[in-house]
């Protein structure tokens, strides 16, 4: 297997490629047979890196070629399949091929389709050189290169100038967290001196726990990771990132790039282990932002949006893992998020394809019966994100849960609450768009249909996946054996040997399940009331809200504090700097002093005509009269 | 085989082609570089990538005066001719679509400065080197002044006398090291073993930082820039941006530092933190402005002095993040103005805010300008990762929060690429670009030669890094040991 490595990440580059050069000469089935074809089999070689990884339990390291070599800095272009590796291989090609497959059927009447492919290809290339790298530069490779897909792709429909400037956006927040990474891993070389994986944890693994150095290391890695998975403070460009084609949104902003954060962090758990103040700080972060985004997901009305907030609520739950020192729990939800979530998202898609691009739930209601197999995978993917047992979300948010619990029970409360919201947004959103009556326009109605089968398959695969995918990781308290753990314990070895080993008692675990349980069962029935027994429709944007819902509805006015403290004062500061100290400034002083010789020089004008023509004929005459002088003298 | 070839050869070209009539002068030109470019070629094959110096040539000029016809290519000469030579070709090829007057003259004069840049390029004789220097600086006056925009007098006196002003005190600095050389010549070996206390080195680090500061330039002498970029004529700005610039930062490198070693230690935080002022600086200006070509004016500033300063810095990996990042902003500010060269012929504006929608008319453009973006906002695998990369390492080795602050440039970078990048391609197209039209013919072969080397060098930089690293690991060596002579001797 350790021979066709490098294939996995080359198969979609080739797609890319093909399909790059190709996207207006191909015909459309082709394109999508070949953008797909090419994933589905880059999934095939990374199920059997997996079983090779599951069976001998040792590594794959794989060395291509040199890539940069500058004195004592060395950066080869390497690989490393794992275990976490391998599991983040299999979803990216895996859920990325079920995307991929949709997409034939939802993007087939864009004129963009071959372009689209292309994109999409693309992406999955620098998606799996982000979790193949060996070191953090391969790493950092992907991980912009991935920023800079989903620029392209959330820009798609770029005619749009407010969906070009989401694209920006995007990269722009992805920016200032990739400028902490770098820094970052600049300082990992110096202290370790080597940006490999394997000299610097190996190394880390010696040395004290609160150390400054790696607390600066861990808190500028985990900047990157709030950029690259849109965390407090750099959250709010995922929302807009809507604005990309639907499966764009399932795979880029749900499933894989979202999470790379916390893949980042759980590679280098040992750094994070070790900065007990990072863990604290990232479960802070993580904790708040999963609240605030769920208070916003409560009011809004665009369905995608309800997703996004959602997404950005559920890393945040992620982050609160890690933080709290859950790194297998935390990796478990980047798992079954990657399918609950990309099967709410190509649901939600199958929805706004069907309601000919309407995504205002306020104009939906009453689908179910039109759509029978969107709606029911959907409300599988809904109750697997609310975290009702025994479908795939319960067990891993109940392993966060828990492990906060043993931290603190004030986040545990908190995480619970925000479970209850998270349960109430997802079944307002079904109701609200599956339930009650028709609310669209008669042409709409009319066109009402269930999308073909290159869009069903992959809901019904996914569907499943949610359903099923808790499976590999049920605790022992619900006699299972927890697969996952087992799996992943060698690459949290070094830390799980520094955390030690403590354990809640079985009651305890039990009451702790049937709290969150509870919660997300009572949100539920609330819901219930609230939009099917009362039939209550949000109201339309021009009637006024309370004020908290008017905050939640309009996002608590974080972009347009973010636009008041930090786009207008940087454009104020650079019109200042332009106009006032650079052209009257610096330059009127140049100019003064330009003037000021000419003044002085008046007396010697005589002998000088003023023409920079004449001195430089001057000149010129003077260089061949030494040219040729010189030339007398050899000869 | 020596350098002298390469010298000369333009020299000839230019005269041929100063009495080729119109129409034919540009394919005579670009016939002539590509000779250039191929001889360069040649070069490249047969030098040996270590630390010494090869092809060299050593005539006896004017003797008396200890002035010799020295020249030589070790790998950082190599690396500053494969940027000339390659730039050259495109840059007539640029031109391709425009009509010139006396296109003779004009095609000539651009031969003739890339002879004046070679001599700078690989001058190993401080006489030779001034020669060079002046020689390079006369014929884009001339392409200024005469085939420039409307400004094109007032703008260019300026320009003239400010940078002619610095190279007067880099002649000063060289005939005061010359006077202090051992053996009384201007050959660089020699000029290297003057012996002079921090004092002094100081007064010859000033004299050649003002004129190499001017030429790059450095904040806050980079206030002719702006305007000559915008009003010379387009192949006139990639001359001077593309390559003219490169002659101040290779100055730095091989005239200035090993010439004062302990004059640019005491000044050493000083310069680095006026490069650093000119990388924010200059970004945050380049945010809001309207023309194009003065946009990318500012943002040439910013990256030279992220260039600047991981030179300062001064290690290995900071010189030979120079030494690719030279060639990568080549690349790429050729490149940019070339797009807008060809906005504004087509647009007859270079205004961002009237412009809009181009990319849906013309997909091919839009996707080397994105490609070319992505090359100047320094994404892995384009060309100008591994450069900053390299840069910035540099100056995190000097101080952290400097490296911090010069790294602010990937963010305000994209700033300003992706706002101009989204007004002038993106949105809806409106009735100026409606009806623009798609690259062809030697547009597009140009854009797709930048395109391909922007990908290339960025996936695999390592045999350009390769070309120099043993020269630049000498000279870092070299100057390092001369810093631990000077403080043995108690200065």
């Amino acid at each position: 297997m350790d021979k066709y490595i490098w294939l996995i990440p080359l198969l979609p580059l080739a797609g890319f490629i093909i399909n790059g050069l190709g996207r207006n000469a191909l015909p459309k089935n082709v394109i999508g047979f070949i953008g797909s074809l090419l994933v589905l089999v880059s999934f095939g070689l990374s199920v059997a890196a997996f079983f090779q990884i599951k069976a001998s339990g040792v590594p794959i390291n794989v060395t291509l070629f040199e890539w940069v070599s500058v004195g004592n800095l060395k950066i080869p272009f390497a690989f490393l399949v794992d275990q976490l590796s391998a599991i983040m291989l299999l979803i990216i090609t895996g859920v990325g091929f079920l995307i991929h497959l949709y997409s034939i059927g939802y993007m087939h009447h864009d004129a963009g389709f071959g372009k689209f492919f292309a994109y999409l290809n693309l992406f999955v290339f620098f998606m799996l050189l982000l979790v193949l790298g060996s070191n953090y530069l391969i790493m950092f490779i992907g991980w912009e290169g991935v920023g800079l897909c989903s620029y392209l792709l959330i820009g798609f429909w770029f005619t749009n100038p407010s969906y070009a400037d989401a694209a920006k956006k995007a990269f722009l927040m992805n920016r200032i967290g990739d400028l902490g990474f770098l820094i970052a891993v600049f300082i990992i070389f110096n202290v370790f001196g080597s940006i490999a994986f394997a000299d610097v944890f190996g190394k880390a693994a010696s040395m004290p726990s609160g150390n400054t150095t790696l607390l600066v290391i861990t808190l500028l890695l985990f900047v990157g990771a709030t950029g690259k998975s849109a965390q407090i403070p750099l959250f709010t460009w995922l929302p807009d990132a809507m604005a990309g084609p639907t499966p764009v949104s399932a795979l880029i902003h749900a499933a894989t790039m979202v999470t790379a954060g916390i893949y980042m962090i759980a590679r280098s758990n040992i750094l994070f282990t070790l900065s007990p103040v990072t863990l604290e700080v990232i479960s802070i972060v993580g904790l708040a932002t999963a609240v605030f985004a769920a208070l916003i997901a409560l009011t809004q009305t665009d369905i995608k949006k309800v997703l996004a907030y959602s997404t950005v609520s559920q890393l945040g739950y992620m982050f609160l893992g890690l933080g709290v020192g859950a790194y297998t729990g935390a990796f478990f939800h980047v798992l079954t998020h990657a399918f609950f979530k990309a099967l709410l998202f190509l649901g939600a898609g199958s929805v706004i394809h069907a309601m000919s691009d309407e995504q205002d739930m306020r104009k939906m209601g009453g689908l179910k019966g039109k759509l029978p197999i969107t709606f029911t995978t959907m409300l599988i993917g809904t109750i697997a994100i609310s975290g009702i047992p025994p479908f795939a979300g319960f067990f891993s948010k109940d392993e966060i849960l828990a492990h906060t619990f043993e931290h603190s029970t004030t986040l545990y409360v908190i995480g619970v609450i925000t479970a209850a919201f998270t349960s109430f947004y997802m079944f307002r959103m079904l109701f609200l768009t599956f339930f009650g009556k028709f609310r669209g326009t008669h042409e709409q109605e009319h066109h009402l249909h269930e999308s073909p089968a290159t869009m069903t398959i992959p809901l019904i695969v996914l569907a499943i996946l949610s359903v099923i995918g808790g499976f590999i990781g049920v605790p022992e308290v619900l006699g299972g054996h927890h697969e996952l753990e087992h799996f992943l314990a060698p690459v949290f070895e070094p830390s799980t040997k520094l955390m030690g080993e403590h354990h809640l008692t079985h009651s305890t675990e039990w009451i702790l399940m049937a709290v969150s349980v509870g919660a997300a069962v009572v949100a539920l029935g609330y819901a219930y009331l609230k939009y099917i027994s009362k039939s209550h429709v949000p109201v339309s944007d021009t009637e006024e809200r309370p004020l908290l819902a008017n905050l939640s509805y309009n996002k608590f006015y974080v972009d347009e504090l973010y636009n008041l403290i930090i786009r207008k004062p940087l454009d104020a500061l650079s019109n200042f700097l332009y106009k006032v100290v650079d052209l009257l400034g610096i330059d009127g002083l140049v100019n003064g002093l330009g003037k000021g010789s000419i003044e002085a020089s008046r007396g010697l004008r005589l002998l000088q005509t003023g023409n920079v023509g004449f001195y430089i004929f001057m000149m010129v005459v003077g260089i061949v009269a030494i040219l040729v002088y010189g030339y007398t003298l050899v000869n | 085989m020596t350098v002298s070839i390469l010298l000369f050869l333009p020299v000839v070209a230019a005269i041929i082609v100063a009495f080729i009539k119109n129409g034919a002068a540009k394919h005579a030109a670009l016939f002539f570089a590509v000779a250039e470019l191929a001889l360069a070629a040649v070069f490249l094959s047969r030098f040996v990538p270590d630390a010494s110096t090869q092809f060299l040539i050593t005539t006896s000029w004017i003797p008396k005066l200890g002035i010799y016809f020295t020249a030589g290519i070790d790998g950082i000469s190599m690396v500053m001719v494969l940027l000339t030579t390659l730039l050259v070709p495109l840059i007539i090829l640029t031109t391709y679509k425009h009509e010139y007057k006396n296109a003779g003259a004009f095609y000539a004069l651009i031969l003739f400065m890339q002879a004046g840049l070679l001599t700078v390029f690989t001058a190993l004789d401080g006489f030779l080197f001034y020669v060079g220097w002046e020689a390079a600086l006369i014929p884009i006056y001339f392409i200024c002044a005469l085939w420039g925009g409307e400004n094109r007098i007032k703008v260019n006196i300026k320009f003239f006398i400010y940078t002619f002003a610095g190279s007067l005190f880099m002649l000063i600095g060289i005939i005061y090291l010359y006077m202090h050389a051992p053996a009384k010549t201007y050959e660089l070996g020699d000029l290297y073993k003057a012996v002079l206390d921090p004092h002094q080195q100081s007064w010859v680090f000033w004299a050649f930082f003002i004129a190499f500061a001017i030429k790059m330039p450095i904040f806050p002498f980079h206030t002719w820039q702006p305007d000559t970029y915008t009003e010379a004529p387009s192949a006139g700005t990639m001359m001077l941006s593309g390559i003219m610039l490169k002659m101040g930062i290779y100055g730095v490198i091989r005239w200035l530092i090993p010439n004062a070693p302990s004059g640019f230690l005491q000044w050493q935080n000083l310069a680095i933190v006026l490069s650093i002022i000119g990388v924010v600086y200059a970004s945050l200006i380049a945010f809001n402005q309207k023309d194009g070509k003065r946009l990318i004016a500012y943002s040439s500033i910013g990256h030279v002095g992220l260039i600047a300063a991981g030179i300062f810095a001064f290690n290995v990996q900071g010189i030979q993040g120079a030494m690719i990042q030279m060639l990568n902003h080549g690349i790429n500010v050729v490149g940019l103005f070339f797009i807008w060269d060809i906005i504004s012929r087509r647009t007859n504006t270079r205004d961002i805010s009237q412009l809009g929608g181009i990319a849906k008319v013309a997909p091919n453009f839009a996707i080397a300008f994105l490609i070319i973006t992505l090359g100047t906002v320094a994404l892995p695998l384009t060309n100008g990762f591994i450069g900053e990369f390299l840069l910035l390492k540099s100056v995190f080795n000097y101080d952290i929060w400097l490296s911090a602050i010069a790294g602010l440039t990937i963010i305000f970078g994209a700033v300003y690429m992706l706002r101009m990048y989204k007004n002038t391609m993106q949105g809806e197209a409106n009735a100026l670009t409606a009806v623009f039209a798609d690259i062809s013919g030697s547009e597009k072969l140009v854009l797709g030669i930048i395109c391909a080397l922007i990908i290339i060098i960025g996936v695999y930089p390592q045999p350009i890094l390769h070309i120099s690293e043993a020269a630049v690991t000498n000279l870092v060596r070299e100057v390092e040991e001369k810093l631990v002579n000077v403080a043995g001797k108690g200065y």
